[in-house]
């Protein structure tokens, strides 16, 4: 459809569609639709077929015995890589399709002046659903805080959308199994919904700076609501802006992971961050809040850290630090929050973190 | 025309703008674009995520950089 024309600006721009105009609007869907099928089944062949196929491209093609410290470094990273690549395709397009179905508008909407508890629980939920660039960080909480949603949950949604975002699910399940990114799923949320509660209970609306509630939110309107093509759409856009982004890292990544997973003998980190280390929870979280870093880019370390003795708890716990909480983001919310209140929202979350660490260093 | 940006300065609000000028070139509008910067505006503009495009005050397209063809109906229409 070309908008060059310049003779259609009638209020109603929809022709009246003939039938052949319809049928043609069938085939390609059901083309479409087809096209789907066939490369959801690729990839689910090639998925099931990887571990054979890395195995036998380090036997044959390199000459490699994988029993040896190179031929297993190898062996991990063909393996990992296209199985990680993969997973990350299909979760982030996934993500990207549900996310067109909740604009901040329509979480906004939903959020507004729900009680505490289950707003809490919602907003964290949506948290995660919701595309979260820290750039949006203000907006996002301006809007939220001037229309109804109270304090306490707008920190729920604030505390879930950076850390418990689907790239670092993706990659821990990947890289650690279902159960590990379960628990790091369940504790993100966990955290996001406790701590917003207890921030609202704290009653610190004195502690947002005044003029975010003198703005006059009357709003420019939503964007119109997003067909099928444009959902896909905003997958694919999902797709190649997130994993365009991310896969240096997760190639870096899984190359330190080879190496380590060849040479570094076992239980090497036990001593240092193992569980009998107790204070190695409270360093995890001192070190990673004022840092940032993307999802994928503390994933190397993770590996590093679990994969050779560190305790679970304590790598969860530095993993969350640093994607939750960070300098940059407390920054850029000293303009619409005075500091004790920052300090309030990073000091509950420290704790939460610290509380998880600790306490999945005893349970697991 | 009225094109407005709402965007901080991350990749993506500079990609819009430049998306945005590229198409509304290739259509040979007549417009002013301008870009803001300040959190409070996007407050009054009703605009909660970044970047952001409103052309004459409605709120287009929000949270993403729209392709050329898509940027080009919400400019032309």
């Amino acid at each position: 459809m070309s908008a060059s024309t310049g003779e259609e600006r009638t209020c109603c721009p929809r022709k009246p569609r003939t039938d052949d105009a319809v049928a043609a609007e069938v085939r390609s869907k059901a083309f479409t639709i087809a096209k789907a099928v066939m490369a959801a089944g690729l990839w689910w062949w090639i998925y099931r077929n990887l571990a054979a196929f890395a195995e036998g491209f380090t036997r044959s093609l390199c000459g490699l015995d994988p029993q040896s410290h190179f031929g297993a470094a190898v062996g991990f990273f063909v393996y990992e890589t296209p199985k990680v690549l993969m997973l990350l395709v299909v979760i982030v397009f996934g993500v990207g399709v549900l996310r067109s179905f909740f604009p901040p508008e329509r979480t906004r909407r939903i959020l507004a002046g729900r009680r505490e508890s289950a707003g809490n629980v919602l907003a964290a939920l949506l948290g995660i659903a919701t595309p979260f660039c820290s750039c949006s960080a203000v907006p996002l909480f301006i809007g939220f805080v001037t229309t109804g949603v109270p304090l306490g949950v707008t920190f729920s949604f604030l505390i879930a959308a950076p850390m418990v975002n689907e790239v670092a699910l993706v990659l821990l399940f990947g890289l650690f199994g279902w159960k590990v990114a379960a628990i790091y799923l369940a504790t993100g949320l966990s955290i996001a919904i406790t701590c917003g509660w207890v921030i609202g209970r704290l009653k610190m609306e004195r502690h947002v700076e005044e003029w975010v509630f003198r703005t006059q939110g009357c709003g420019a309107g939503t964007e119109e609501k997003p067909d099928g093509r444009t959902r896909i759409r905003a997958g694919v856009d999902a797709v190649r802006d997130i994993v365009g982004n991310v896969w240096p890292y997760v190639l870096l990544g899984i190359a330190v992971g080879a190496g380590i997973h060849g040479y570094v003998p076992e239980n090497f980190m036990a001593s240092i961050m193992g569980k009998g280390a107790w204070w190695s929870v409270p360093l995890a979280v001192i070190i990673g809040v004022p840092m940032y870093s993307n999802a994928a880019g503390i994933l190397p370390i993770v590996q590093a850290l679990l994969g050779k003795g560190a305790a679970l708890g304590t790598v969860l716990a530095f993993m969350m630090a640093v994607i939750g909480l960070s300098l940059p983001e407390a920054i850029i919310l000293r303009k619409v929050l005075k500091a004790r209140l920052i300090a309030v929202f990073f000091g509950v979350v420290a704790a939460g973190i610290l509380f998880t660490g600790f306490l999945f260093n005893l349970i697991l | 025309m009225n094109i407005q940006i709402l965007g901080t300065g991350c990749a993506k609000c500079n990609q819009l703008a430049t998306s945005v000028q590229v198409a509304a070139d290739k259509l040979g509008l007549a417009y002013q674009m301008e870009k803001v910067t300040d959190f409070m505006r996007f407050a009054e503009l009703g605009v909660m995520i970044a970047p952001a495009l409103l052309v004459d005050g409605k709120l287009k397209v929000a949270g993403r950089v729209p392709s050329p063809v898509e940027l080009e109906k919400m400019l032309g229409a």
